[in-house]
């Protein structure tokens, strides 16, 4: 089998498939052209995260880093959110193909770049924070 | 989505097919009773030398040669590299022009590459929107010192079907000799190598129920061309290496077995193709077939969903029970779609969501139909998630940034 059983289970049933209306903010990253979208729609309350949605367009992996990235930050605090990385998606996954390595850094980026639609609707990202963000110009498919 | 299927249709039959219990049974019978080595002069050696010969002339005359005219070889990648390579490699220094397609398999693709790589200077020959290479294209590449011309008889994608006897004529008026790679199309298409009048193609036997390991080299008398294998003087010199008489001789069977059935089954099958066709593309919105609509291979069905990413596609297909393919990045594994779907025309983000179903002889009518309703079902749920069909549903558009490779690759074209 191509992928673990983890992934083929967040793959069948995706968890968190949807939009969310009133969402606090969202991100998009990725592009068609390349074969994978992804659309993060997060519910942001008191600096908490209580809700998150996705729509992807792309592969298995694609789909099933999306589920498990959404899983991972409902419930935590925009600072948890922040330390949320690739690696660590992937590994609560349970691995994945090196060639589907950048799938992951796709999901990091959706989350990173809903963060960053919300402190710029605030305001504008805080310095000590903007490291978190560098993740957002690397390139999906060098990873 | 639960109802895990319990039985499996295989519908991938141009990626390999199943060995042919006929095929296998000769295939044992060989192994069993004729370990001989065909270049040794005592019995042994002598009887596996009468089957090899045997092999040769019922496959020779599957395809309208002499015997003298074909050599058996491990695949149809070695065919290819050898026609190539061996025809260019004997002109080098003197006929430094090939031209190919630009929807060829890997195998003969490649092998361009690696000639331009010695210094030969290649021209790929455009396509239509339906896949076909315009004659007028072939005329206007040829060249003084064009030595070789390559065009696959049937693409492995989408099926379209080359004018090949027209086209072989034009390199025959230049004096450029002419090799098709007729991998796809031997045992599902009549390939009769006088009618076609090329020099030189290329067979693979597991596309015709023999086992994989095995292909054949057709080569006109008096063609001439390098060796690829230096060895022993195997296959009247020209491809060293024992002969693999157990799978020749299934290869043997198998062609002549698709030979004697090909009329009842290609019609069959081409009927079963049809109504998937049309079916498709009726019950299932924003649907496209790739490919010519009736010049294509009997079995060969190529369709694009739009808004669907065609490795997700597959896997919910296979969770049903359904074996195809596609021609995605994510299962090409690199980060471009099929250059067959790029040849063609198709944008990015469509070739991403191709799938490509093949019909082979052991799958029924209502087998292959009971794909559709789960097909539609599978575009519905994966639409349900695209940010794609979103935007479309809106009727809105949604500036995606292009990443810096997809860039690069952009600009390299």
């Amino acid at each position: 089998m191509l992928y673990s059983d983890k992934v083929m289970d967040h793959f069948m049933n995706p968890r968190n498939v949807g939009e969310i209306k009133d969402a606090s903010a969202t991100g998009t990253v990725g592009n068609a052209k390349c074969g994978d979208i992804m659309k993060v729609y997060l519910k942001i309350e008191d600096d908490r995260i209580i809700d998150a949605k996705f729509k992807t367009f792309g592969c298995g992996s694609a789909i099933a880093t999306s589920s498990m990235a959404t899983e991972m930050i409902i419930g935590k605090s925009i600072d948890e959110a922040l330390e949320l990385t690739n690696k660590a998606v992937a590994e609560a996954l349970d691995g994945l193909p090196p060639i589907k390595m950048h799938c992951s850094l796709l999901a990091e980026q959706a989350v990173k770049a809903a963060l960053k639609e919300y402190y710029e609707n605030l305001g504008g990202i805080p310095d000590d924070k903007k490291k978190y963000f560098e993740v957002l110009q690397e390139d999906e498919h060098s990873v | 989505m639960s109802d895990l299927a319990t039985s499996r249709i295989y519908l991938d039959h141009a990626a390999t097919t199943p060995v042919r219990p006929e095929v296998s049974a000769v295939i044992n019978d060989v192994m069993n009773q004729h370990f001989g080595n065909a270049s040794s002069i005592y019995m042994e050696g002598q009887n596996a030398k009468r089957l090899l010969e045997e092999y040769r002339d019922q496959t020779a005359s599957v395809l309208n040669a002499n015997g003298s005219e074909i050599y058996f070889t491990s695949c149809g990648t070695e065919s290819d590299n050898w026609a190539i390579k061996g025809v260019a490699l004997r002109n080098f220094g003197k006929k430094m022009h090939i031209i190919t397609s630009s929807i060829e398999h890997h195998a003969v693709l490649h092998s361009f590459r690696s000639l331009e790589k010695l210094g030969y200077s290649v021209t790929y020959l455009p396509v239509d929107t339906d896949g076909l290479v315009h004659p007028d294209d072939l005329k206007k590449a040829i060249r003084e010192d064009t030595c070789l011309v390559s065009i696959m008889m049937a693409n492995n994608e989408i099926g379209t079907i080359q004018p090949i006897k027209e086209l072989s004529a034009i390199a025959k008026s230049r004096g450029v000799l002419f090799h098709t790679d007729a991998v796809q199309a031997v045992g599902a298409i009549p390939v009769d190598v006088r009618d076609l009048g090329v020099d030189l193609l290329s067979l693979s036997g597991h596309k015709f129920y023999a086992p994989k390991g095995v292909g054949a080299l057709f080569i006109r008398k008096g063609v001439q061309l390098n060796n690829l294998f230096d060895g022993g003087t195997q296959e009247y010199n020209r491809r060293a290496g024992t002969e693999n008489l157990p799978y020749i001789a299934g290869l043997a069977k198998a062609l002549t077995l698709a030979d004697h059935e090909m009329k009842e089954s290609s019609v069959r099958i081409e009927g079963i193709r049809d109504k998937l066709i049309d079916a498709v593309l009726a019950s299932i919105p924003h649907v496209r077939l790739n490919g010519h609509r009736t010049q294509r291979l009997p079995g060969n069905a190529n369709f694009s969903f739009e808004f669907i990413e065609g490795e997700s596609l597959l896997l919910l297909l296979d969770h049903y029970g359904f074996s195809c393919s596609s021609g995605s990045a994510c299962t090409s594994g690199s980060l471009d779609p099929s250059h067959v779907l790029l040849a063609i025309g198709l944008p990015h983000e469509i070739a991403h969501g191709s799938l490509r179903i093949t019909i082979g002889r052991d799958n029924t009518e209502k087998d292959v139909l009971s794909i559709v309703p789960v097909l539609l079902k599978i575009a519905e749920r994966l639409r349900a998630m695209s940010p794609l069909y979103e935007d479309y549903l809106n009727a809105r558009e949604t500036e995606y940034e292009l990443c810096e490779k997809c860039y690069k690759d952009e600009e390299d074209k």
